[in-house]
């Protein structure tokens, strides 16, 4: 498996700005495309190691993750939950309209 | 009564205990000493007349003789633990209206034990920093001054912690280590900081940057008080799924029994090229003392270490772009409206709200786990993510602990624009590895570089054993006999 010589473009700073919900100006798109190819290539050396059969860690922990009942511990804290909502109306979060 | 400020954390609450001073004075006294080291910018916010109350508290406990393991101590708090009541911030411009309605589990438990709370440490963006300068509240400045006068980088992310903790406007703090942010800041600032194993502190309450990485621990001023606090800090938490439910080991009794017998492993792989002459030389006087005192020194090889850094550049920018996912600007946190739809809204809330690092970070690890790319970078790197675990699993059949220095250099100038990331990302490559295995390491002040500023050497053990790691910090400490104080300190350096 070798990695494809990925170059990225400002088009491509662009989706991908656009999938993490991140506007950019367009005088940032350029430096931020060299940043991410400077930190690319330097990712490229752990194509040098072998990694035939090994099995990707995603968790140290060594544990399978437990299992709890299924049952309410905690709620009931309408006020709590929306206390840092930018906007709230009647007990609900607002948001722009998405529907017309 | 001496200067309350020179007391470590075992020695005030000796001193609360014997009565020869309540926890109101020396709450006081902190509280002054932040005050005083105001320019250090270590504190972004303080919370005196709670300090004062739960110092109010802890006095009547005291009194009616059922004090805990912390009563009475004045803590400073990571600003990336949520307090209850307490704005919480992560240091960044889209919590800056944040205020936790909950309160994290590790800040409960020194609570519970009788801790003191003062405020809110500085640190780097949602942790994403080696140096505190991702801030938006500014820098956090080392206590210690370059010489001819410059400010220094108390180090990152937890450089508010530290640098309180070294300047005595907190007895002890809390830190979050993702990649050294304990480790690296402590020794640049000349105390201890420890990063336990991974699942021994929750992760509950605390703002995640990557949250396979992620682990809360202590700064103190010595290797006694790290270990007291640390045993109030973990506890296992079924309110985080990774937390451990290990007992802890007897670390005071290993601190005791010493290192004799003990075999300390040298990684030939941690000799950098480039690295500081002063480092080179502390890490062989760590080794000649640990050997002095009866250990036996056994070189061991770590062959994937080279590869920890970039690994953790894809790992960790790529879980982050996960988990800050959620500052959408609908349930908290800063919203920005122009108009326009829920996406517009969304995309000027998250260009508005995070810096550049944390965008910067966000972005690679969006790209790392986007469709024709998540198998050449992220499972990579998952796959030598095991390598690296496997090396050290390795190393520890032959050796109790391990012996690195905890930084390639001394503090830096702060201001010190690096045009290019992958410089500055290279301040964690001695940490970093135990983050991507999951065991624990710690950092103990052991001499100063030829500008008197200070060093810290690393010790890392096999995951549940920090006593081990304990045993050899507390032999490092005495034989290193460091007694350095930086020029910036309350109470007054002469």
């Amino acid at each position: 498996m070798s990695a494809d010589k990925a170059i990225v473009d400002t088009a491509t700073v662009e989706k991908i700005a656009r999938l993490a919900r991140i506007r950019l100006a367009e005088e940032r798109k350029e430096p931020i495309a060299q940043d991410l190819n400077r930190i690319l290539s330097w990712i490229e050396e752990l194509n040098e190691v072998d990694t035939d059969g090994v099995e990707p860690l995603a968790s140290v922990t060594g544990h399978s993750l437990p299992l709890r009942k299924d049952e309410i511990t905690d709620g009931d804290v309408q006020g709590k939950v929306l206390a840092n909502a930018p906007e709230e109306a009647s007990g609900f979060f607002v948001v722009p309209k998405v529907v017309e | 009564m001496s200067n309350l400020l020179d007391l470590t954390a075992l020695q005030a609450r000796q001193g609360l205990e014997k009565g020869d001073f309540t926890s109101v004075e020396l709450t006081n006294a902190y509280l002054a000493a932040a005050q005083e080291t105001k320019g250090l910018n270590n504190y972004v916010a303080m919370t005196e007349a709670r300090a004062l109350e739960m110092a109010a508290a802890s006095d009547a406990k005291y009194a009616a003789g059922n004090a805990g393991a912390l009563e009475g101590l004045p803590i400073g708090v990571k600003d990336l633990f949520a307090t209850n009541g307490v704005p919480t911030t992560a240091c960044s411009a889209i919590l800056k209206n944040f205020v936790p309605q909950y309160e994290s589990t590790v800040t409960s438990n020194l609570w519970a034990d009788g801790g003191v709370m003062l405020g809110k440490l500085n640190c780097d963006e949602f942790a994403m920093g080696s140096a505190n300068e991702t801030s938006v509240f500014g820098p956090a400045v080392n206590p210690y001054s370059a010489v001819g006068g410059a400010d220094l980088a108390a180090g990152g992310s937890s450089g508010g912690s530290a640098s309180s903790v070294a300047a005595r406007s907190s007895i002890m703090a809390t830190g979050t280590d993702t990649g050294g942010s304990i480790r690296q800041p402590a020794a640049f600032c000349g105390i201890v900081g420890m990063k336990p194993t991974y699942g021994r502190c929750s992760r509950w309450g605390v703002v995640a940057f990557a949250s396979s990485l992620d682990q809360a621990g202590p700064f103190t001023r010595d290797v006694d008080d790290s270990a007291l606090m640390f045993k109030s800090m973990a506890s296992a938490d079924p309110k985080d799924s990774t937390s451990a439910h290990q007992p802890l080991p007897d670390i005071d009794g290993a601190m005791a029994a010493g290192v004799k017998g003990m075999k300390i492993g040298i990684p030939s792989e941690y000799q950098m090229d480039g690295m500081d002459e002063t480092i080179i030389k502390l890490w062989q006087d760590g080794q000649a003392w640990l050997k002095d005192a009866g250990a036996e020194l056994v070189e061991i090889s770590l062959p994937h270490t080279k590869y920890a850094l970039p690994v953790y550049y894809i790992i960790a920018p790529a879980e982050a772009s996960s988990n800050l996912a959620r500052y959408d600007g609908v349930r908290y946190g800063n919203r920005i409206e122009e108009g326009g739809s829920l996406d517009d809204m969304y995309e000027i809330t998250r260009a508005a709200g995070f810096g550049d690092e944390v965008q910067r970070r966000i972005l690679i690890g969006t790209y790392a786990l986007s469709a024709g790319y998540y198998d050449a970078y992220y499972l990579k790197a998952q796959k030598v993510r095991r390598l690296i675990r496997n090396d050290f699993d390795e190393a520890f059949k032959q050796v109790d602990a391990i012996l690195t220095p905890a930084t390639p250099s001394a503090a830096f100038p702060l201001g010190v624009k690096q045009a290019d990331p992958v410089t500055m990302y290279l301040n964690d490559v001695f940490t970093v590895p135990a983050n991507l295995a999951g065991i624990p390491g710690m950092s103990v002040p052991a001499g100063v570089n030829g500008d008197g500023l200070p060093l810290g050497l690393q010790i890392l053990s096999g995951a549940f054993a920090e006593d081990k790691m304990y045993a050899v910090a507390k032999q490092i400490e005495q034989s290193a006999g460091f007694s350095e104080v930086p020029s910036r300190m309350a109470g007054g350096a002469s």
